[in-house]
């Protein structure tokens, strides 16, 4: 699917994670829980790739292998041609400034204890060299413009905000090291209806503005189709459907697909033809 | 009646919630004046009564509270044995109990809190270790500890702190640690993973501001008990020295005249008592104040 002579920006090959069983009293491994198996995608520069599935389908397992929060059992995932599947946190950190994360639950991922402009500095004080620290307070207030936060609310704590005002800051965040891929961890899930809609655009423009490649885990459908180029559908840790979200969308090939698709709610029941 | 029921038990719990925090800034605001007079006294007057508790005043022995000396002057508190003014060694001896707690807590504290963040931020086998030897520590009386290194080290304030911060450092090693093993699969800690922060950053920046409040809250009950176990040892004979002047020892020396002159033992007992209530109802109040089972609700 990528285009020939370019690189992907994230390759993932048959990555697999598995859970251990452990004994209870010496812990040993009796066995093992496999979360993911054989999964194999590409991400383009600023493309934005959908995984979706049910919960427990192993969607964020996946997320957290490639960012390395997990540790993968088999695959590869590379990043612009390196592999990093086998990186010590020390050789990850250069990734890292590339590949950024968003969270799901904007109450649980910012620290209380921080102010937004510390949250949100917090990258270049493990950076060092990103950002130099007398630009810091001008670059917070920068970057919360441009997610859409009013800049003079940078010294209070994350309480003080709304739960949608909660995800700009961590999407603030997650910009901060001018990553080429960001990571969106089920982003929306957490959120009102209508707030919803104001982050995807947001999330939407910054895809424009700035040439971000997204990897968005969703179990909400609608929520993909609005936004990914490529889909795929992930049911009990394997890939059971691949394509771009237009195919996937219209003409579901897998039964699994075809039945998360009619597990989604209509708005307005009786104006649909069938049934 | 059956929708009833739950709906009466969680009433109660926010009843109990919010009695306990009913009253929660008195009972900061009133041990903390206490505690305040104690530690204005404990320095202002040995050093106003010019206090030296070698010196014997034969003539002035045992006189009771409120008795008029020879020179004119009144003993607030009476006089012990030896002549010596009991308030200002009373004052003397509070002066010892908070610098021995002051220090203890510091020591074990620091010591305590860095450990307890080690073992919680990395488990494996570092984990096993420490928490095996704090085990051991627990298991092993501290009194009895006490007593066995000061007989080695030998007597005096110094050797006493060491003594009490390294059988102290182990409630604050647990608490640390347990409040790492609820913080650390946080999202909030593996977005700073993601960050590339490293196991510095974790512990000190990220995991340490959220241990504070129990380990305060610890901190506030221990200084008591620390306090009791100094005026125990020092009552003893293993804990300070002759000739500086304790609670403890200072009770010690008055038990010999209880039927003739309660007060040599009396006072500064009860002096060590408001001391120690004062730290038990500040860090009750501090728990009830920081603890998040009794904000939620």
């Amino acid at each position: 699917m990528s285009s020939a002579g370019t690189t992907p920006l994230l390759r993932v090959t048959n990555l697999k994670v598995a859970y251990p069983i452990r004994s209870s009293l010496l812990q040993r491994k009796i066995g093992e829980n496999v979360a993911v198996d054989d999964v194999t995608f590409d991400i383009n520069p600023g493309e934005t790739v959908g995984l979706v599935g049910e919960s427990g389908s192993g969607k964020s397992t996946v997320a957290r292998a490639v960012i390395g929060l997990v540790k993968s059992d088999g695959g590869r995932i590379e990043f612009e041609g390196n592999d990093i599947t086998r990186h010590s946190p020390r050789q990850l950190k250069p990734v890292r400034r590339e590949m950024q994360m968003v969270f799901q639950d904007p109450y649980a991922s910012l620290n209380p204890r921080l102010t937004v402009r510390d949250l949100i500095a917090e990258a270049w004080r493990v950076h060092s060299d990103v950002v130099p620290r007398d630009r810091w307070t001008a670059e917070v207030k920068e970057l919360m413009e441009r997610v859409g936060l009013n800049p003079d609310y940078s010294d209070r704590y994350p309480h003080q905000f709304s739960g949608g005002q909660r995800q700009r800051i961590g999407i603030a965040r997650a910009l901060a090291l001018r990553p080429k891929l960001i990571i969106c961890d089920e982003p929306v899930s957490a959120l009102d209806v209508s707030v919803q809609a104001q982050v995807l655009n947001l999330l939407d423009d910054l895809q424009d503005d700035l040439g971000l490649a997204y990897l968005f885990i969703s179990h909400d459908l609608s929520v993909v189709e609005h936004l990914c180029d490529r889909v795929l559908v992930l049911h009990h840790g394997v890939v059971a459907e691949e394509g771009s979200a237009r195919e996937v969308f219209d003409h579901p090939r897998d039964d699994y697909t075809r039945a998360l698709l009619a597990a989604v709610p209509v708005a307005r029941p009786w104006l649909e033809p069938s049934s | 009646m059956t929708a009833a029921a739950p709906v009466l038990a969680v009433n109660a719990t926010m009843r109990r919630a919010r009695r306990a925090r009913r009253g929660v800034k008195t009972r900061i605001i009133a041990p903390l004046v206490v505690i305040g007079l104690i530690i204005v006294g404990a320095i202002a007057v040995p050093i106003a009564f010019a206090f030296d508790p070698l010196q014997a005043d034969l003539l002035a022995r045992l006189a009771p509270p409120g008795a008029v000396m020879s020179d004119g002057s009144t003993a607030l508190l009476g006089t012990d044995q030896i002549g010596s003014d009991l308030f200002a060694q009373i004052m003397a001896g509070a002066r010892v109990s908070l610098l021995v707690g002051v220090a203890t807590l510091a020591i074990s504290g620091l010591v305590g809190v860095a450990l307890g963040l080690l073992a919680g931020h990395f488990g494996g086998w570092i984990d096993a270790t420490l928490m095996r030897v704090a085990d051991i520590q627990l298991a092993f009386p501290s009194i009895l500890l006490a007593i066995l290194i000061a007989s080695v080290l030998g007597q005096g304030v110094g050797n006493i702190i060491i003594v009490l911060s390294i059988s102290n450092w182990v409630v604050f090693a647990r608490v640390a640690r347990s409040q790492v093993l609820s913080l650390k699969n946080r999202e909030y800690v593996e977005a700073a993973r993601t960050l590339g922060a490293g196991n510095w950053h974790l512990m000190f920046r990220t995991l340490l501001p959220g241990c504070m409040a129990p380990v305060i809250v610890v901190a506030t009950t221990q200084f008591a008990q620390v306090i009791l176990t100094e005026a125990s040892l020092s009552f003893l004979g293993v804990g300070v020295p002759l000739g500086t002047p304790s609670l403890g020892s200072t009770i010690f020396n008055g038990t010999q005249y209880l039927s003739t002159a309660w007060w040599i033992s009396t006072l500064p007992g009860v002096v060590l008592v408001i001391l120690m209530l004062a730290f038990g109802i500040l860090g009750d109040a501090l728990r009830d104040k920081y603890d998040p089972t009794l904000r939620s609700a």
